[in-house]
């Protein structure tokens, strides 16, 4: 009797209620969705109509000024430039090395774990402080790589000193840390059934066509996962550019993220570095949006599949 | 043919070893001119074996700069990196549960929000939260750097989500008709079948805190609470003549907790991130 009149009393059914249950388990991300994306989104595009910087007291709106600036600023039109350019030399290297490694290490061999974690490592260390500067030593004038190079008879280059150059060292440090987009492929490979391959070698394919006419295929739905997720990390990139070469030689290597926080904090011009940002989060939702427009030329997806 | 197939077999091996070892050579060099002397790095030499080891370097590093020691600083990243793994798998798996488990009106749209923000730029809301923060006069503490966790991951509440899609739900409708509530269900039933899942988030929840530099570089500005990536850049730029030896000799050290993680979890982080990127 009391079990039931307890079941039935209003605190019991409204705690219970599946709409309560829902909201009690999903507010934590509600809060933190309001709190620290929703509220400073919106923050961010009111100061972007604004001069505002830390710690004046007026603020005052300029209108679409910030914007109509961007394209006067030769450092943010150098800026954007190298940031299309390190994306686009990084993002598809990085995803053919990834998918070639990961494609040369799917034979069934205990061994393949053990490289696997191998070739995982620079993913693993790689956006760390201590690597970038490794890395920035190795790349030094006096450095391992024209150690090698001189060695060889060649001659030797100043990477950081030429500003059309000293982006290569940080491509070549962000298509090192292939890594994760490896193992997301491994796990894409490993589900393709072996029995299209089976038929396949029946019917007298051979590796290569077997890799463009089934692997490929099959892993495309993969491909543009990692093609989306990659592309916005690379849009982001900050510390490699920020610990090893500062953006210089003369802005050669300031890529867009290092150019807003320059502004926001270095300079105090927040209003500007959020239009810089805006302006960013636009060109991102283009980009992704064309990819996953283009998706439906290029991924395969089976019958049967939403 | 038994024998070509195998000196095929061991070609592989050689070739997928030797570029194996070029990629991590990087991180080798790293750590063997942790025992070089600061004339030897600067010489640019490609061998991993120093000439003459030179283990004083630790000790030099270990003291740090502005008075305080490495041993603080690695503290520091300790902690921040504990506490906010500990607050991502807690509320992940809560959220996670609501979005997988619960009927609840309102569900898609936050399910769409969750996905938004895992595409969404973090530079795009840096510099609002920065001002927020220091408008609550809390920019130069640790509370940006930990609290934020507490409010889930997107990115691990989407990997906890599909782990769940796992488990079968006649687990829950059998302890529903036992008399679990929908949140019995969870701490009973969900949250120990999670455990997988759970051990993958805190691995790469920890590297990724571990390893953060931007976060440190926009809200700490005193010395002593630097996290150790923060120092190790500091020290590099500290002295007018850097000592290399003791940079990489403290770099090193801030990356053995990860290879240790990696060392004793690997299993779980590659399974982890296969899954995880696969499905949706």
């Amino acid at each position: 009797m009391t079990q039931k009149a307890e079941r039935t009393s209003g605190f019991y059914s409204f705690i219970n209620n599946t709409n309560t249950v829902g909201y009690v388990f999903a507010f934590p991300f509600i809060f933190g969705f309001i709190c620290f994306s929703f509220i400073p989104i919106v923050t961010s595009f009111y100061y972007s109509f604004t001069d505002y910087s830390m710690g004046s007291k007026t603020l005052t709106y300029v209108g679409f000024k910030n914007f109509i600036d961007l394209f006067s600023d030769e450092v943010f039109i150098k800026s954007l430039g190298i940031t299309l350019k390190y994306v686009l030399l990084s993002v598809p290297l990085k995803l053919a090395f990834a998918l070639l490694v990961a494609f040369v290490l799917t034979r069934k061999s205990s061994m393949v774990t053990l490289y696997r974690s191998l070739y995982y490592v620079p993913s693993l260390v790689g956006g760390s402080v201590a690597v970038a500067l490794v890395w920035k030593q190795l790349f030094a004038r006096k450095g391992l790589f024209n150690v090698v190079l001189s060695d060889m008879g060649l001659k030797t280059i100043n990477w950081f000193g030429d500003q059309k150059l000293a982006l290569y060292p940080l491509i070549l440090m962000t298509v090192w840390q292939f890594g994760s987009s490896m193992i997301i492929f491994a796990a894409g490979l490993k589900e393709i059934p072996s029995t299209y391959y089976e038929a396949a070698r029946i019917d007298g394919a051979n590796g290569r066509q077997t890799f463009f006419k089934i692997t490929l295929p099959c892993l495309s739905p993969i491909i543009l996962y990692n093609l989306v997720m990659q592309t916005i990390q690379a849009f982001m990139s900050f510390t490699q550019a920020f610990v090893i070469t500062q953006g210089g030689p003369n802005n050669g290597t300031l890529l867009y993220a290092l150019n807003v926080y320059n502004q926001a904090f270095k300079y105090n011009h927040m209003g500007y570095a959020c239009a810089m940002s805006w302006f960013m989060l636009v060109v991102m939702s283009i980009i992704t949006l064309v990819i996953f427009k283009s998706s439906k030329f290029w991924v395969f997806s089976e019958g049967g599949d939403e | 043919m038994r024998i070509k197939g195998g000196t095929r077999r061991l070609i592989y091996h050689i070739v997928v070893i030797v570029f194996g070892f070029l990629m991590i050579y990087p991180v080798l060099w790293m750590i063997s001119g942790s025992f070089k002397d600061n004339s030897e790095i600067l010489r640019g030499s490609l061998s991993l074996i120093p000439k003459s080891v030179k283990v004083s370097n630790y000790s030099t590093g270990w003291k740090g700069f502005a008075g305080t020691s490495f041993g603080r600083f690695f503290l520091n990243s300790f902690v921040i990196t504990a506490v906010a793994t500990f607050g991502t798998v807690i509320s992940s798996s809560l959220v996670a549960y609501a979005f997988s488990r619960v009927k609840f009106k309102g569900k898609k749209f936050w399910f769409t929000c969750m996905l938004a923000t895992m595409m969404l730029p973090s530079q795009v809301i840096m510099i609002p939260s920065f001002l927020i923060w220091y408008k609550l006069g809390l920019s130069d503490s640790y509370v940006p750097l930990i609290f934020p966790y507490f409010c889930g991951q997107a990115f691990f509440i989407y990997q906890m989500m599909q782990f769940m899609k796992g488990i079968p739900r006649e687990l829950d409708e059998a302890a529903t008709i036992d008399g679990c509530s929908k949140y019995t269900i969870y701490t009973n039933i969900i949250l120990p079948l999670l455990k997988p899942s759970i051990v993958t988030t805190v691995i790469i929840q920890f590297y990724w805190k571990w390893d953060d530099y931007m976060g440190p570089l926009l809200y700490l500005s005193k010395p002593e609470s630097y996290t150790a990536s923060l120092a190790i850049k500091m020290f590099a730029d500290s002295a007018s003549k850097t000592d290399y030896g003791a940079m990489f000799a403290m770099s090193t050290l801030s990356l053995i907790p990860v290879f240790l993680i990696f060392l004793i979890f690997n299993r779980y982080l590659v399974e982890g991130i296969g899954t995880s990127g696969l499905k949706g």
